[in-house]
């Protein structure tokens, strides 16, 4: 009860080509989760989904049918937006119903769909303030709410995290992924930010520059990156490419994360200098300037005291080394 | 009080240079008001001295009431300022929205040629704005005052209101349209409310500009029945008399209907002004 298919859909605004060809299968109560850089189209391939923007060719299917002529009231969705976008004149309430209001539910249901939401999300003591009453993390609460009234096919969140501050940015996250366990529902959800990817998603899509680099599910992606795009982009700190020339290797370039690489003061691969070290307690960042491999990071699990200035050798994990080809391309 | 903000001499130095200004903003009203309630001879005799039981008189008033129709002037006039005011408003803020929410072949050319209104006079067409009431029948007539008044504020309004509807979150829209809203229910419940005080500016500058109006008034409607108020003023002034006790007495109540529409608006108004300086 809520599949969705996107073929070969293409966006182009005036000569500007958004989306350059999206094929896309998302099954019946999955988390997907698109993510990529600002401007890689995410977002634009979510309102193709909506339906708020029309796509240039291709087709969005829902459930089976072709919904591309669908206004996005009748597509069976529900959208939660970054700013919130509630309806500053209506209270919690209106403003959780008025969907449904318009879409002539009986008064009784409304009143008992909102009753489920709104003890799901802890909202009935505020059901009958205004939006602006509201402190932001509740506001996306009431926008959450307003999405699962309507018992949509598709939740659709726009980086719905993004105007949170951190502590609530990973309560919030922490519901959303609550919500998608309890109403098994099919849900899509795009963000710039790889942990949330990384957390929430059943199957991430990476997108970069209006195409697909990558579709898999989050530990996939991480051990198995298809190319160089997908491996720098999932990972935080990000991953180290080192030039393989420098290193007399035939692969263009070689990829280490920073938590697969050891340091040993006396011995090792790559001698380097510490130019700064990050302490965040549970582990530490090494930023080393190597001879061989350039500015690389380490990441160190604990505490680890090195001084700037000081000598270090890093050791690549071989078994976790990635080589890349010309084209950017992993090779096997 | 802080005293990191403000000092005294400072604080004083600002207050003189605002009540100098009021002072010199309201002379004139309170120098047509004030003599209005006083006697010819009062009125030349010492016109900056306020009405003394001596001099006080209602004439002015009694000539104005007694004089035929000014009640009935002040109805034309009210309900020309005000059909214009609702057109302009209603037109000038769907345009607006139309510009800044959709995006469709020329519609910058479009926006530049509503708001070129701004920079012509409307004056200039007055012989082809009369030729063409006359060829419609609708010289004296107040239908003509209210077209050509609409005609008149649209551009400003278009041009002020496409402005702060840019500035209204694409996401609230977008929410109204998958709520299943229609375009009509998403301007007037969600995006009007929200320019408001911009309304309430553009309203302002609307209005006094058609209320205080003679040209079209005395070109397009000066019969009996058709009069305003300042058109109807004009009875009192003469080539070689002039009822200055009456003109004075009109203009004071000319002002009471402005100034009433002026504080509804007001608390709206300067929200307008200083929106987007200030969060």
């Amino acid at each position: 009860m809520g599949s969705l298919n996107i073929e070969n859909v293409k966006k182009a605004f005036g000569p500007v080509e958004v989306l350059k060809g999206i094929n896309l299968e998302v099954n019946d109560g999955e988390f997907v989760v698109f993510v990529g850089p600002s401007g890689c189209g995410k977002s634009t391939l979510l309102r193709v989904i909506a339906g708020l923007e029309d796509s240039t060719s291709g087709r969005v299917v829902i459930d089976g049918a072709d919904v591309s002529a669908t206004p996005p009231a009748k597509r069976g969705i529900a959208m939660v937006f970054q700013t919130y976008a509630l309806y500053p004149h209506l209270t919690v309430k209106n403003n959780m119903g008025l969907g449904l209001k318009q879409a002539g539910t009986p008064a009784a249901e409304i009143e008992r769909r909102i009753g489920i939401a709104s003890s799901m999300l802890s909202l009935e003591p505020y059901l009958e303030r205004r939006p602006a009453e509201l402190s932001g993390g509740q506001r996306q609460r009431v926008a959450i709410g307003r999405a699962v009234v309507r018992e949509p096919k598709l939740f659709l969140f726009d980086e719905p995290l993004s105007n949170l501050d951190a502590a609530l940015r990973v309560n919030t996250r922490l519901e959303i992924a609550q919500l998608h366990r309890r109403l098994k529902a099919t849900m899509i959800y795009v963000t710039h930010d790889q942990v949330e990817a990384m957390t929430l998603a059943d199957k991430i899509v990476v997108l970069n520059a209006g195409r697909i680099e990558q579709i898999g599910g989050p530990m996939e992606l991480y051990n198995s990156p298809a190319n160089e795009f997908v491996a720098g982009f999932i990972g935080s700190p990000k991953m180290n490419f080192v030039d393989g020339a420098r290193l007399g290797e035939t692969a263009k370039t070689i990829g280490v994360r920073p938590e697969h690489l050891t340091v040993d003061p006396k011995s090792g691969a790559w001698k380097g200098t510490v130019v700064h070290a990050e302490h965040l307690g549970a582990d530490t960042n090494l930023y080393l300037d190597c001879e061989k491999a350039g500015l690389i990071t380490v990441r160190i699990f604990g505490v680890y005291d090195a001084e700037p200035g000081a000598t270090l050798y890093a050791t690549p994990d071989p078994a976790k080394t990635y080589r890349f080809g010309a084209d950017g391309k992993v090779l096997k | 009080m802080s005293t990191a903000t403000r000092s005294v001499p400072r604080t004083i130095g600002a207050h003189a240079i605002l009540l100098t200004y009021t002072a010199i903003a309201l002379f004139p009203v309170i120098l047509v008001i004030m003599n209005s309630f006083k006697s010819r001879a009062g009125i030349f005799g010492a016109p900056l001295t306020p009405p003394t039981p001596k001099t006080f008189d209602l004439i002015g008033y009694t000539t104005v009431i007694g004089q035929g129709d000014f009640i009935h002037y002040f109805q034309n006039s009210l309900v020309v300022t005000v059909a214009s005011l609702f057109f302009v408003l209603l037109f000038g803020a769907m345009a607006a929205f139309a510009l800044s929410e959709y995006r469709f072949r020329g519609s910058s050319l479009m926006g530049l040629y509503l708001a070129l209104g701004i920079m012509i006079p409307i004056r200039l067409g007055t012989v082809a704005i009369l030729q063409l009431m006359v060829a419609s029948g609708l010289v004296n007539t107040l239908t003509a005052l209210i077209l050509v008044y609409t005609a008149q504020g649209l551009p400003l309004a278009v041009f002020i209101l496409s402005e702060f509807m840019k500035q209204v979150s694409d996401d609230l829209k977008n929410a109204g349209r998958i709520d299943g809203l229609s375009e009509y229910t998403i301007f007037f419940r969600l995006v009007l409310p929200l320019v408001r005080p911009s309304m309430a500016t553009v309203a302002v500058f609307t209005m006094i500009p058609i209320w205080n109006d003679l040209w079209f008034p005395l070109i397009l409607a000066p019969s009996e029945e058709t009069k305003t108020v300042t058109l109807g003023a004009q009875l009192f002034l003469g080539q070689f008399v002039t009822n200055w006790n009456a003109i004075l007495a009109a203009l004071s109540l000319a002002i009471m209907p402005v100034l009433i529409l002026y504080v509804i608006f007001s608390r709206q108004l300067i929200r307008g002004i200083t929106s987007g300086a200030v969060k």
